[in-house]
Order: structure tokens, then sequence, then C-alpha cells
């Protein structure tokens, strides 16, 4: 199995050896980078390259590493066993399983995409360990152990929120997505917006580039905000941009009310920006 | 080949172990490299390196260990192949001198002359027609006008190879020292937790809802409880400026730490310099103060207060009234023992060695509050101290 990216997304060199390295090796791919670097896509991307199903897991600051295995539903067994119509011996059928147990039951191989792992509690990758490592685990109520048949593909995200444990860091195949430079952008927004005229793209593109330069801001414009405004320029049918305090849809771009003001200060006459 | 390249990371810092070794030689054999020594860069990259502030050391490295052999490496020797396979399919546009020229020269004397010369040259050159440059006759370089095909060095065309990729040093501001053990502080601060049970019930509480259940008679009745939620409010002040200045990158490791911990219910950071009067300050450049007899307004008992300084000043300092309004003349050391009355739960962290902590100032801080040392083990004894006061 090798990755060669696909149509709708543009990988490097260095980004297609670490995906190989970790397919050929079995290991989880921890993905890293600025927010809107394309870190998600990433995992869609593979799936679709390699004819695989995608899982996704979404952690959240409450999330457990043992919902990613299992829950045992006990309020619905409770239920069912207020009528004598449902056979509540079987506590199998009150186990369900969450995407990592999913994806090592599953028939086929699978991607699992555990999507920004940093924001789930510190201990949350630890616990972890023993089942990305073995890619098994033991149903405690059903005395089930689920092994993985063939290893899932893991990506792994962190927007670097909270500091990784080594121990976790040390299974994992890591690459951190870099900014893109000018070239490679072109070729993106042209893989997004095919139609769009060449003049039309340099010109967003020089407006995007320096607006990252804009040291003052708090959160610089990427990749993705680029995309979603030049769609809507194409949408609102503007062919031509300039980089002064009428630049539109600038909300598209700066999100943060200082960097809006910052942007107004710095391009404008000092007046508030509509965003 | 990569033994003394992981020794190599391992000096500069990068954590590299026997795992790391085990996966890159697995990959190796699996030919995930294609043989290349830009394959072999990327490779290793992402099995070697498990965070980008590593990224920089590891080019570094890189390139010592690889520079040298750039000649010799398969990649080029691969370019070179090609190159010369290239030049024989052109073979039909050059004047039969060219090619009674080209007879002279076969592959693989070609590829030891270059190896020669190589070895044999020491500066850039340009133009001529032995050594190794560009615009010459000679069959080694790039844009030049040899009747014989010779090898192409760098110039346009060629992917860039591996050694000069690191050495662009793409990843230098990914670097950061700093927050190499905030992980560490964080993990003693996370000690500091309290938790209640408040709030809107929507847990279930699975034993009550069974026990309720089977007192019902099997009529299921779900019983459901707030969720624990950590209840520790923390205030951090902080002496900044002067005599703090070395300890600087401490104090914002600190920070950060506090900073990240999701597990505090209420964080207050406030600075000041040397000694707390009426004020404290909500920035670091003491220009937003706020009066003290606010904030004991604003938190009651239950808020846990710790304090970051060396402690160490003018003696006086601590006697004298600074002579703002908020101030109602009380000296320094009083207002720090009417913080220490209204937190009862309270620390001191000093960044100075134990060992000189008989200093006048530091002396009378530490009868007034429990001092430890800012190190982790003194972190995990204040935040020990912290929880064992109960505050009703």
């Amino acid at each position: 199995m090798r990755f060669k990216g696909t149509d709708t997304y543009l990988t490097s060199e260095s980004l297609r050896s670490a995906v190989d390295c970790a397919l050929v090796l079995e290991r989880p791919l921890l993905v890293k980078g600025e927010p809107g670097t394309g870190k998600t896509l990433l995992a869609e991307a593979i799936s679709s390259a390699l004819g695989l199903q995608l899982l996704t897991w979404n952690v959240k600051s409450t999330t457990r590493a043992q919902d990613g295995l299992y829950v045992y539903d006990a309020v619905q067994r409770l239920h069912d066993s207020r009528f004598n119509d449902h056979d509540v011996k079987n506590i199998e059928k009150y186990i369900k399983l969450g995407p990592l147990g999913e994806s090592f039951a599953a028939p086929e191989r699978r991607v699992l995409l555990i999507d920004e792992i940093d924001k789930a509690d510190l201990e949350f990758p630890n616990d972890l360990l023993h089942e990305l490592d073995r890619m098994r685990f033991r149903v405690i109520e059903t005395e089930r152990e689920v092994v993985a048949r063939l290893r899932p593909v893991v990506i792994i995200t962190s927007n670097n929120e909270k500091d990784l444990p080594d121990a976790f860091l040390r299974r994992c195949v890591f690459h951190f997505i870099d900014f893109p430079d000018q070239e490679l952008m072109k070729r993106i927004v042209s893989v997004h917006h095919p139609d769009l005229s060449d003049r039309m793209v340099d010109q967003a593109l020089q407006i995007f580039f320096e607006l990252r330069a804009l040291t003052r801001l708090r959160k610089r414009p990427s990749t993705s905000e680029l995309v979603d405004w030049i769609a809507a320029l194409k949408a609102s049918g503007i062919t031509t941009v300039k980089l002064d305090e009428n630049l539109p849809f600038l909300g598209a771009l700066l999100k943060r009310e200082q960097d809006l003001l910052a942007f107004s200060e710095t391009f404008g006459s000092g007046k508030r920006t509509r965003a | 080949m990569f033994i003394p390249f992981l020794y190599e990371l391992r000096a500069r810092k990068v954590p590299v172990g026997t795992q790391e070794a085990v996966a890159l030689a697995g990959a190796l054999k699996a030919g995930l490299h294609e043989s290349s020594l830009d394959g072999f860069y990327y490779v290793a990259r992402a099995l070697l390196v498990h965070d980008e502030k590593h990224l920089d050391a590891f080019d570094e490295a890189f390139g010592k260990i690889f520079e040298g052999i750039e000649g010799k490496a398969i990649e080029l020797q691969q370019q070179l192949l090609e190159w010369l396979r290239n030049a024989e399919e052109r073979l039909p546009t050059l004047t039969p001198e060219e090619r009674a020229l080209l007879a002279t020269f076969d592959r693989h004397e070609l590829e030891k002359l270059f190896e020669q010369r190589l070895r044999e040259q020491k500066e850039r050159h340009d133009g001529g027609n032995k050594w190794i440059g560009t615009a010459g006759t000679s069959p080694f370089g790039h844009s030049g006008r040899a009747a014989r095909p010779g090898i192409r060095i760098g110039g346009g065309g060629g992917m860039k190879s591996a050694v000069t990729v690191a050495g662009q040093r793409n990843f230098r501001e990914y670097r950061d020292d700093l927050v190499l053990d905030v992980r560490q502080l964080a993990l003693a601060l996370r000690k500091l937790r309290l938790f209640t049970r408040e709030g809107q019930p929507d847990e279930l509480d699975l034993d009550g809802t069974i026990d309720k259940t089977a007192r019902n008679l099997g009529e299921l009745e779900v019983v459901t409880r707030p969720p624990r939620k950590s209840n520790t409010r923390v205030i951090l002040m902080m002496d900044v400026g002067g005599s703090m200045d070395p300890y600087a990158h401490l104090v914002s490791r600190l920070f950060t730490a506090a900073k990240k911990a999701t597990h505090f219910k209420e964080l207050r950071t406030y600075y000041f310099h040397n000694c707390i009067y009426g004020r404290v300050y909500k920035n670091a450049r003491l220009s937003e103060p706020v009066k003290i007899s606010q904030l004991f307004a604003e938190t009651d008992r239950k808020y846990k207060l710790i304090l970051v300084g060396d402690a160490l000043m003018a003696p006086w300092e601590l006697m004298s009234v600074s002579g703002w309004q908020e101030d109602e003349g009380v000296e320094g050391v009083m207002w720090m023992m009417r913080l220490r009355e209204h937190y009862p739960s309270a620390a001191w962290l000093n960044p100075e060695q134990p060992s000189s902590w008989w200093q006048s100032t530091i002396d009378v801080l530490r009868r007034i509050f429990p001092m430890y040392p800012l190190t982790l083990e003194g972190l995990g004894d204040a935040v020990h101290q912290l929880t064992k006061v109960r505050v009703a």
C-alpha cells in the first residue's frame, strides 16, 4: 500500500513518506500543524485513495478513552427487563462499540481518524497506549476480547493545545504539516477553484500572503480560510480585489476582533472595518 | 550507517531510543526510502522526530552526518546513470568527432573519474575543462559545452537533494526549548483538584437507578446526579522584574502550565514587584492595578493563593508604606499578613535555593506563608499543602 494523494488533496513528498511509513509499519500517524492546513482532510484523502472506509472519532474535552472502545448501555437493559418481551440475558446486545472498537472489529481494514486528541484530558493518550499498541481490548462485562484482525490505519491530529506524553509519541509516526509556500498554495487553490482566472488567483494569493506577513495578527489566516474566501469572492461575482480597507469578505479571513482592528489600522484610515 | 546518526540526534537532545532505531530499520528493510538519500531523510524524520520543536535539531544533525557523503550518495549515482543513458539516446544528433569522444569514456570509468575529481577539487569552479563546475567542457558540471556526456552536478532540473533540504533548516522557528517540561508542571498542578457535585443533575447514577428500580419492583426509575466537577479556584501572584529576571523562563513555564490546566474552575493571575501593598496588577507591565480590597470583595476564603517570587528585597520595603490612597497607611508586611489571613490555603513558591532562605526578607515572609522551592518537587509539596487545608 502506498499513498499518492488524491485529485483534491495535494501532498508533499515528506507527507507521503510519513504516510507510507505509518502504513508499512502499522503505526499510528500523528499529524500536527497550524489550524486549517488540512490535518483532518488528510484522513479522508487516505481513506479515499486506499479505498478504505473512514471512521471518525471526534475528541472533546469530556471524552474518555473508554468511550472509544465500548459503552455498556445499562439503562436500556434495565428498561428492557421491565416487560418480559426482551431477552436481557445477552449482555452483548447492550455493548455498543465506540469508533476505536468498531475499527478493530470490522471485517475489512478501516481508516480511523482520532481528531484533535489534545482536546481531551491530559491522561487520555496514556489510556489508549495499550489499545493502540496491541490493537486489542477486553470487554469486561462479557469477557469478550476484541482483536483487530487487520490493523486499522490510525490517523491522529493534534493542535498542540497540550503536550502529548513521550510514551505515546514514541509509538507514533510523526508529521508536521508545514505551511504551504506560494507555489503549492497556488496549486491547492487551483484544485479547489479550477475555473478561476490566473490574474484573480495571483491577486488573492498576494493579499493572503501579505495578510499572513502582518505580525500583529493573533490568528493568521490559513489554507482553509483562503479557499473559503475565494469561494465567497467567486459567488458574489467579484473579479478583481485590492488590499485596502474595503477588502471584501474580510470576515472570512480574519476571525478575531483585535485582528480586524489591526487590519483597519494598518491598511485603512483607522476607522472600523465591516466584517 | 544510521547508528552514529541516532547518537548525533541524542547529543542534540532529540529523544530517540531503541524503539526508534528498530522502527527505522524496519522501514529501510521495507524499502520505504526508495534507495535515495531524500527518501531516507523523510522516512527518518517521520520516525525519529515526535515533535516539531525537534525538527530543527534533526536537520542540523542530518546535515552534519550526511553532508560529507553527498558525492557518494546513491541518489547521485542514479542521477548519473540516467544522464549517461539520456546522452546515449541523443547520440544521433552528435557529430562523428563527438561520438568518437564519447567512446573514450565508459560509464564506470566516468564514475570513478568523477569521484576522484571530487576528492581533488577544493573549490567552486566555473569554466575550464577539467574541474567540476559550470559552463565548462569538463565532463562534470552543468550548462557545459562538453562534447562527451558527463555528469551534471547541481543546476536546474534535479530534485533538491536531501542534504540541501536539511541545510535550509525550515523548522527553526518551531524550536522551543522552554516548554519541555510544562507537561510535568501541569501534572503536578493537576493534583490541585477538589471535586464536588453541583449544578444540573444530568449524569446517570447507575447504582442509584438499580437500587430505586429494585425497590420499585422492577419499574424503571432513573436517578440522575450532577456531574463531578473540579471546584478549584486559584489566584496566582507573580513577582516580576529586578531580581526575578533570571527566573523569568521558569516562572513563565509555571504560568503556561497553570493557564493550560483545564481543571481549575477559575484562575486569576496578578503581578507585583517585590512586595505587595494596596494593589496588585493585571499585567506584567504593572499598568492595570487592582485594589486588594476589591480582590478580597470578589474572592472568598475558598480561593487558593499561590505566590511566586524570590522574596528578596530591601528590608525597608517590607516595612514601608507606598503612599497610595488605597494603602490606608498599612506597611507591606501587614498586607502580606492580610492576604494570608484572607486565604487560609496559600503557598509561596521561591525560585531561590532553600539554602539561601536565611536572608532577612525571605525569612520574614516564610514565617507568614508556607514557602517551597520552585522545583517540580517543591510544587508537588506546595500542592499537597494547598489541598490539605479544607475550608468550610
